[in-house]
């Protein structure tokens, strides 16, 4: 199927689903650990709610259960949309306590790891159940063809749901939006920096505009 | 069904043992039985490679039972690899024609995280470096 067809029929089914429920959707934050996914659902949150959803931190696995924020109410041309935000741990296919021992004594180590086990296991049943619509957040400093991403695209794209790639951390210098462009053709690739609020306006027009 | 012979039970030089399964052996199979088939194989510290890889759902269930497995002593998951999606894969005259685009066949390798190590990949080729622990 060529690439304009696929596009088509993405935001085919995005309309079909902005006209025939006005519930707020489930939006699940998704992506590889440190990605920027509870930077970006605090901005979120922050912008539309004044609270904020959770920590963030450079240690991988900071968000190990998945965290919903209920009706952040988005305005974008006159109009009002309402989703709820769901911040999920970074999905990987391998966790080592050893990894965090740097940064912490042994014991916090493997009590982080499997709390971290724990939150991958439960994005991903939240991904097969429970979300109406997929945000998926890539670091754009770093390759992303992983076989991670590969995979969480192609479950996202298998149940069907609309997503939206975000292309983080924009203020870097080795980022590059069109690797990940050029990665995932398929879908639209929004570039973004949610730590420093770089082109949010652009963020919220399409979260209203696909998920609303 | 036969069960894949393990290494242990060999008299041999030390090694990877490195399963091959058909597509159409895990046809027979039921989603968990073939993520429990993989996950002892990968415990055996085995690499596995699935001739047509797993469906979506199936992986989303292989990352979940897989994380329900880490534990600090031992297991700390799976390194997988299959090729990434191609624009062109079913652009067949016979793809086509029955409008399938949906094929989940794909050359899949899986193996113990502390045991292989990605080389290189990309839409045609999978380099991976294996070692014996």
């Amino acid at each position: 199927m060529g690439l304009l067809t696929e596009l088509k029929d993405s935001v085919s089914r995005v309309t079909d689903r902005l006209f025939t429920d006005a519930e707020p959707k489930r939006i699940g934050i998704y992506g590889p650990p440190n990605a920027g996914k509870t930077t970006l659902a605090n901005r979120i949150a922050r912008d539309w709610t004044g609270d904020a959803i959770g920590t963030e931190s450079h240690v991988p696995h900071e968000t190990r259960r998945a965290r919903r924020k209920e009706d952040v109410e988005i305005e974008r041309n006159g109009k009002s949309v309402s989703i709820d935000i769901v911040d999920t741990p970074g999905v990987t296919t391998k966790v080592d306590y050893e990894e965090f021992t740097d940064e912490m004594e042994e014991e916090d180590a493997i009590r982080r790891s499997r709390e971290a086990t724990e939150g991958v296991a439960e994005a991903m049943h939240w991904l097969r159940e429970d979300v109406d619509g997929v945000i998926y957040v890539l670091d754009s400093a770093k390759d992303p063809i992983t076989q991670v991403n590969t995979m969480l695209i192609g479950i996202v794209e298998s149940r069907d749901l609309p997503v939206l790639i975000f292309a983080n951390k924009i203020d870097l210098d080795d980022s590059s939006v069109k690797r990940i462009e050029d990665a995932f053709p398929q879908h639209k690739t929004i570039p973004l920096s949610a730590k420093e609020g770089e082109n949010m306006d652009e963020v919220y027009d399409n979260i209203a505009e696909y998920f609303g | 069904m036969p069960k894949a012979t393990n290494a242990d039970d060999l008299d041999g030089p030390d090694g990877v043992q490195i399963d091959l399964i058909s597509g159409e052996r895990m046809d027979r199979m039921a989603t968990t039985e073939k993520i429990r088939m993989i996950l002892d194989g990968v415990h055996d510290g085995n690499i596995v490679i699935l001739e047509e890889g797993l469906t979506p759902d199936e992986e989303s269930k292989l990352i979940e039972m897989t994380m329900a497995e880490i534990s600090p002593d031992g297991f700390n998951g799976i390194e997988i690899e299959t090729y990434p999606k191609s624009e062109t894969r079913d652009s067949s005259l016979l793809g086509r024609i029955m409008g399938s685009n949906e094929s989940t066949a794909k050359l899949t390798v899986i193996g113990p995280a502390n045991q292989i190590e990605t080389l290189h990949k990309d839409e045609t080729l999978i380099s991976a470096l294996v070692s014996r622990n």
